[in-house]
C-alpha cells in the first residue's frame, strides 16, 4: 500500500519507534503521490478515543473507514468488517474473511476417508456433527451404501444433530445477546449449552470436534446410561427453555435493538444464496429437512418455524422456536433408541466398518479389551483385517456426490469426489457461514454501526466453517 | 430426490419472480462469452507453490505418483480415439499398478503385476428418468446447439451431472434461472476440482444448483485446461456465487472472467500459487517423539 512510502518504516528504518507511531505512523503527508488520497489514518491503540475524536472534530471530516476486526468481540471470532462511514452511519460495509484458514479440505485429501471425519468436524465447530453428517452421507451415496445404514445409526445421528442445533442456537442467541449488552442471556445461554456438550461428552467422549458420524454409521453406540442423560437433558431445557422468551421476546430494550435492523426479503435471500434462519425469517418454509429428507428425518413429527418479519427479531424467534422442535424429535429419537436397545450401530460390510471397538479403560478411554484379545491372541486374519483397515483405509468407487444437510446455519453440503482411492480425492464444503456472510453489506448498508453488531451477529456466523 | 410438492410451489414460484427482480438488475455486468479478462489479477502460473513453502521439501511420494499416473493417462487417452478429447463415455482418471502403493522394491506381494483402470462413471443416454429428462429436454430446447453446448450427462447415484462448454455457461445459468421449466434459482456453491491427469481439461468447476420451485437439484461442471483457466462467472445471474467463485480461483487459478472483483479471499493477497492444486505440496515436517520419526501427511505413503 502506499502507506508504506512513508512514516517510521520508510528510508530503510528498521527499528519502530513507539514516539513515532503514537503520532500516526501512516499518515501521508500532503500532496505526497499516490498516499494522499488514502486520507489521515488513525491508529488506535486504547484510552485514546478523546484524542482521537477531537482530531477528527478539528478536521471536519465526516466519512470514516473503520477497521473492526479481526480481534473483535463482536465480530464472532475472527471476522474484519471494513465500515465506510458518515458520522454514525455505515455507507458501504465490506467483509474480509480468511484469519482463520487452516486448509482443512487439502489436508483432507492425504487421509483416509475415515479420518476425514476427524477433520471436516473441524470446521463449523458450533455443529462438528453437521459436517461430519453431509460428509459421510456423501461418502456413504459413492460407496452405494445408503440404504444398508442401520436404523439405529441413522436414529443416532438425528440425536446428536438435534441436540448439536440446539447448542448451536444457545451460543447464537447468547454471543448474540452479549453483544448487544444482554448478559443474562449470555450467561444463561453458555450454561444451558454445556448441559448439551456434557451429554455429547459421555456420548462421543469428547466436548466438541467428535468424529463421532463416519461413513457406514457412528463411532459407537450408546454408553451405558446414556439415554437417561439424553432425557435429563431434555427435561432441563424443557424446564429452562422458557427462560429466553421471559427474558427477550417482549423485552423493550431487546426489540428495540433487533426489531428491523438487518432486513433482507426473499428475493434477497435467494440471489445471495441465504439460506438457514434468515431465508426461513422471509416466511419461506425452506428446510431441507422436509423437503430433501435425509437420515430419516421424513419419519420424524416436527414443524419448520417460519416467522413474518425477515429481521433479526424474527431470527431470533427462530432459532428459539427450533430448539423446541429438536427437543421434540430428540424425545422421538429417544424412544425410538429405547426400541432398538442392542441393534447394530455400523454398516453390516466389515470391509467398510471400523474395526476397533471402545471401551472406557482405567484411564478413561482406550480399546476394548474384548477386541484387542480377539486380534491379539485368537486370529491373526482380524488382525490383519484391523491393520489393513485403519492403516490403508477402503477405497471408494470413482464419481462424485453432493448431499446437503441443514445445519443450524442453513444448507451444508459437501462435494466429495473420490478417484477410486483410499482417500478423497477432493472434498469441498458448502459452508453455510461462508455464503450467507456475502450478505452483510446488504444487511448493514444504511444502517448504524451499532446495528452491524446485530445484524452479523443475527447471521451467526461461525469463522471455522466461513474459512475452513 | 424428492419431487415437488404443489403446495410449495405457487409460493415458491412467486417468491422466485421476485428474485428476478433483484438479480435482473445485474444484467449490465453479464459477460461477452469468451470475453477475455480485464484487469483481473493474472493466475500466478509463473509462481511455482514451492518456492513459497522454501525448505527445499522432497517431492512427495504422492506427487511422484501422479506425474507416472498422469503420463499412464495420456498414453491410455492415446490409445483411444481421437475424438476422445470432446465425446467420450468414460473419464480416464488414472492407471493404478500394485495394491499396496510402494513403487521401486521388488515384488514381495505378489500383486505387483496388478494394473486397472480407475475411470470415471460414464456419460448417460437418454432418458435418464424422472424430472431428468424433462429438464435435459428443457435445456436442449433453449439453446440452438445443445449437443455442442452439453458435452455429456452423467447420472450417477441419483445425482444428475451436466458437462457443459465454458462459452456458453453465462446464457445456460440465465436460462436455468429464468426459464419457468427450469427455475434453478439458487446457486448451492461453486466448487474446484484438479484432474492432473485429464490432459486438457486439468481444472472443473463444479456449480451446485438447487430449483426451489420444483425441489430439483444439478451438478453443472466446466473443464477447462490449465494452460488456459477460463471460465465465464455465473455472479450476474446468482450474485451468490460470488464469494465461491473467489474461493475457486484462490484455489485453483480459475479465473472467472466477468466476476466484479475476483481477488483471493481466503488466502493472503500476496500468496504464490494456488492452493487445492494438486501439485501444490501439502507440506509439513517430520514429528519426532522418542527418537521415531514420523513423515509429515504428503510424504506417508499412498494406497491409491
Amino acid at each position: 500500500m502506499s502507506a508504506t512510502t512513508t512514516g517510521p518504516f520508510a528510508e530503510g528504518k528498521a527499528q519502530f519507534d513507539p514516539a513515532e507511531a503514537v503520532e500516526d505512523p501512516f499518515q501521508a503527508g500532503p500532496g505526497e503521490g499516490p498516499g494522499a488520497a488514502e486520507g489521515h489514518v488513525y491508529t488506535v491503540t486504547g484510552q485514546d478515543w478523546d484524542t482521537i475524536a477531537d482530531d477528527q472534530a478539528e478536521r471536519g471530516d465526516e466519512r470514516i473507514v473503520v477497521n473492526m476486526g479481526p480481534q473483535h468481540p463482536s465480530t464472532h471470532g475472527v471476522l474484519r468488517l471494513i465500515l465506510e462511514m458518515e458520522g454514525e452511519s455505515v455507507t458501504e460495509a465490506r467483509c474480509g474473511i480468511g484469519y482463520l484458514h487452516t486448509g482443512i479440505e487439502k489436508n483432507m485429501e492425504f487421509r483416509s476417508w475415515t479420518q476425514g471425519v476427524t477433520f471436516c468436524t473441524r470446521m463449523d465447530y458450533l455443529s462438528p456433527f453437521s459436517q461430519e453428517t453431509s460428509y459421510c452421507l456423501g461418502v456413504e451415496r459413492l460407496l452405494d451404501i445408503e440404504d444398508q445404514i442401520p436404523e439405529r445409526a441413522s436414529v443416532i445421528r438425528v440425536m446428536m444433530l438435534e441436540l448439536n442445533r440446539i447448542s448451536s442456537h444457545l451460543v447464537c442467541l447468547a454471543t448474540g445477546g452479549m453483544e448487544i449488552g444482554a448478559l443474562t442471556v449470555m450467561t444463561i445461554g453458555f450454561r444451558e449449552r454445556e448441559m448439551v456438550l456434557d451429554v455429547f461428552e459421555a456420548i462421543t467422549g469428547l466436548r466438541m470436534n467428535h468424529a463421532y458420524i463416519r461413513p457406514g454409521g457412528v463411532a459407537q453406540d450408546l454408553p451405558q446410561g446414556g439415554l437417561a442423560k439424553v432425557k435429563d437433558l431434555v427435561a432441563w431445557m424443557r424446564k429452562h427453555l422458557p427462560e429466553y422468551a421471559a427474558f427477550c421476546n417482549e423485552n423493550p430494550i431487546f426489540k428495540g435493538r433487533l426489531v428491523g435492523v438487518g432486513e433482507l426479503d426473499l428475493a434477497g435471500c435467494l440471489a445471495l444464496g441465504v439460506t438457514g434462519p434468515p431465508l426461513r425469517a422471509t416466511g419461506y418454509d425452506w428446510d431441507l429437512r422436509k423437503k430433501q429428507p435425509y437420515c430419516g428425518y421424513e419419519t420424524y413429527d416436527f414443524d419448520v418455524q417460519t416467522w413474518d418479519t425477515p429481521d433479526a427479531y424474527g431470527r431470533f424467534r427462530i432459532r428459539v422456536n427450533e430448539m423446541w422442535e429438536s427437543l421434540k424429535i430428540v424425545e422421538q429419537c429417544v424412544e425410538r433408541l429405547e426400541r432398538t436397545e442392542g441393534q447394530p450401530v455400523m454398516v453390516a460390510d466389515n470391509k467398510i466398518a471400523w474395526p476397533a471397538q471402545l471401551a472406557v479403560g482405567s484411564d478413561g478411554m482406550g480399546n476394548s479389551n474384548e477386541h484387542i484379545r480377539h486380534i491379539m491372541g485368537q486370529s491373526m486374519e482380524a488382525l490383519i483385517h484391523h491393520f489393513k483397515l485403519v492403516t490403508e483405509g477402503f477405497r471408494v468407487p470413482p464419481g462424485q456426490a453432493y448431499v446437503p444437510v441443514e445445519s443450524p446455519r442453513g444448507e451444508l453440503g459437501a462435494h466429495v469426489v473420490s478417484d477410486g482411492g483410499t482417500r478423497p480425492f477432493r472434498a469441498h464444503f458448502r459452508d453455510p457461514s461462508f455464503s450467507n456472510l456475502q450478505a452483510m453489506p446488504a444487511l448493514c448498508e444504511g444502517s448504524m454501526v451499532s446495528d452491524v453488531v446485530v445484524a452479523v451477529a443475527s447471521l451467526d456466523p461461525v469463522m471455522g466453517g466461513v474459512d475452513r | 430426490m424428492s419431487g415437488p410438492t404443489n403446495a410449495d410451489n405457487a409460493k415458491a414460484t412467486s417468491d422466485a419472480a421476485q428474485a428476478e427482480k433483484v438479480t435482473g438488475e445485474s444484467d449490465a455486468n453479464a459477460p461477452v462469452k469468451g470475453a477475455v479478462p480485464e484487469g483481473e489479477s493474472a493466475p500466478d502460473r509463473g509462481t511455482e507453490a514451492g518456492s513459497k513453502t522454501g525448505s527445499a521439501t522432497p517431492v512427495s511420494t504422492a506427487s511422484t505418483d501422479a506425474a507416472e499416473d498422469r503420463a499412464e493417462t495420456e498414453q491410455v487417452e492415446q490409445g483411444e480415439t481421437a475424438v476422445a478429447t470432446t465425446q467420450r463415455d468414460t473419464e480416464v482418471l488414472r492407471v493404478q499398478h500394485g495394491m499396496f502403493g510402494v513403487k521401486g522394491s521388488g515384488d514381495t506381494s505378489g500383486y505387483g503385476g496388478l494394473s486397472r483402470v480407475i475411470d470415471f462413471p460414464a456419460a448417460g443416454q437418454p432418458p435418464y428418468g424422472g424430472w431428468w429428462d424433462e429438464v435435459h429436454e428443457r435445456m436442449t430446447a433453449l439453446s440452438p446447439n445443445s449437443s455442442d453446448i452439453i458435452e455429456k450427462v452423467v447420472v450417477h447415484r441419483g445425482e444428475i451431472t451436466f458437462h457443459v462448454v465454458r462459452s456458453q455457461l453465462a446464457t445456460l445459468a440465465r436460462h436455468l434461472r429464468d426459464d419457468p421449466h427450469l427455475r434453478f434459482e439458487f446457486c448451492s456453491s461453486v466448487s474446484g476440482v484438479h484432474y492432473p491427469g485429464d490432459a486438457g481439461r486439468e481444472l472443473h468447476a463444479v456449480y451446485h444448483l438447487q430449483s426451489m420451485t420444483y425441489n430439483r437439484r444439478i451438478r453443472l461442471e466446466v473443464s477447462v485446461p490449465d494452460a488456459d483457466p477460463h471460465i465465464p462467472s455465473v455472479v450476474p445471474t446468482y450474485p451468490g456465487a460470488d464469494w465461491h467463485e473467489r474461493e475457486t480461483y484462490d484455489m485453483f487459478g480459475i479465473v472467472f472472467d466477468g466476476h466484479p472483483a475476483l481477488t483471493r479471499i481466503l488466502m493472503p493477497d500476496d500468496w504464490p500459487g494456488h492452493p487445492q492444486r494438486k501439485d501444490y505440496p501439502l507440506g509439513g515436517i517430520d514429528v519426532e517423539y522418542h527418537g521415531a520419526s514420523v513423515p509429515p501427511p504428503d510424504q506417508r505413503r499412498t494406497y491409491s
